[in-house]
């Protein structure tokens, strides 16, 4: 695994080493990719559309919230906003790893931007802080990300079925439970709490006056309200050196950036 | 229901969540140099991901019922300690059963 301390080797071994990097943590994604899929059909998502969604959207959070909320005929206004909003950290990720892919063609810097999902981010910026990032070893993790998160949502989708109505057996819950445990994973202090609060009093007030999806974007605002308010200089500057905490989408032993964090989180 | 039905609705929406997604990674390699990601430009933005999950089971953890949110309670504090599967587990067996004491 110490191999890239001189550089980068030829394509052929960065594009083995880069898949061979990525796999622990797509195994690791399975029970959110399991879960999103078996919902999804539970929903009455074809496994076509299944498929369509992770690898049109390819971003679990916002897969999720959208077969959360989910109703047909899609609201495709609603979720489109929500996905925006949900992603917009991505803004910040892509800023980071720029500066970062020297050793890309031109016209191949666009493409990588497809897979740039929390965990590949956070996988490609370690290799970047300990060797030039070279295409082949992003597009190894790449691929292993696109492929592995389709067999999980597609092999849940097959799974769902089967497990029968949801309500009679609490697996409406299911979800909540799973946001839970993200929303712990996004723990950082006080501030956080205060973040949730705004937004889930928002959320509850909307919700029960307006009809759609709406009241998720009102939360999300009023959780952002929160934070640019309860925001410290000092604070600002002690989340600088954290930016893989950007990358707790879904918790799991990715974030060797800060192995620190992961074990603090973990134990 | 066929495992290749395509609601145009649904593709819609993956097409609309799609460009979304794919702008966000987008702008950040396009205005590397114009954005602030300091300060409190930068706490607003690190707040949206607990911030949209929370306002997502709001509804269903704190405006549904008692059993909901005594679940959600359980949930959160199993989720400091224990893995995804068993929390996920925990907060579905405590909603089932408080659902039953209660409702």
């Amino acid at each position: 695994m110490q191999k890239h301390i001189n550089g980068p080797d030829e394509p052929r071994v960065e594009f083995t080493a880069g898949i061979i990097k990525a796999l622990p943590i797509i195994l690791a994604t399975a029970p959110f990719g399991l879960l999103l899929g078996a919902i999804a059909a539970q929903k009455g998502l074809s496994l076509l559309e299944i498929g369509l969604m992770s690898t049109l959207v390819f971003a679990g959070s916002a897969q999720f919230v959208a077969i959360d909320v989910w109703s047909a005929p899609a609201p495709w206004l609603a979720l489109g906003f929500s996905a925006l909003l949900i992603n917009l950290r991505h803004v910040l990720m892509g800023a980071s790893i720029a500066p970062k892919l020297g050793l890309f063609p031109r016209a191949l810097k666009p493409f990588a931007m497809y897979f740039l999902v929390d965990e590949l981010w956070a996988l490609a910026e370690a290799r970047a802080a300990r060797a030039p990032l070279t295409p082949a070893f992003y597009f190894g993790m790449g691929l292993v990300f696109i492929v592995g998160w389709n067999t999980w949502s597609l092999l849940g989708g097959v799974i769902g079925p089967v497990l029968g109505d949801p309500a009679a057996i609490g697996f409406d819950f299911a979800f909540t439970a799973l946001f839970i445990v993200l929303i712990v994973s996004f723990w950082k202090g006080p501030q956080t709490g205060v973040v949730l609060i705004a937004s889930a009093g928002t959320a509850a007030l909307v919700h029960a006056h307006v009809e759609g999806a709406w009241y998720i974007l009102a939360g999300a605002f009023a959780g952002m309200i929160a934070a640019a308010i309860t925001w410290r200089a000092d604070d600002g500057e002690a989340t600088n050196a954290e930016q893989p905490d950007w990358s707790a989408d879904t918790p799991g032993p990715r974030l060797e950036v800060a192995p620190e964090h992961a074990t603090e989180r973990r134990s | 229901m066929s495992a290749f039905d395509l609601d145009p609705a649904t593709l819609a929406a993956f097409v609309a969540m799609g460009v979304a997604t794919y702008a966000t990674r987008l702008a950040g390699l396009l205005l590397v140099r114009h954005i602030p990601t300091t300060g409190r430009f930068k706490a607003a933005l690190e707040a949206v991901p607990p911030a949209v999950l929370m306002a997502v089971i709001a509804p269903m953890a704190i405006a549904t019922g008692w059993a909901e949110t005594i679940a959600a309670a359980i949930t959160a504090i199993a989720a400091t300690k224990l893995p995804l599967f068993v929390v996920v587990v925990i907060g579905v067996v405590s909603v089932v059963a408080l659902r039953m004491v209660l409702g």
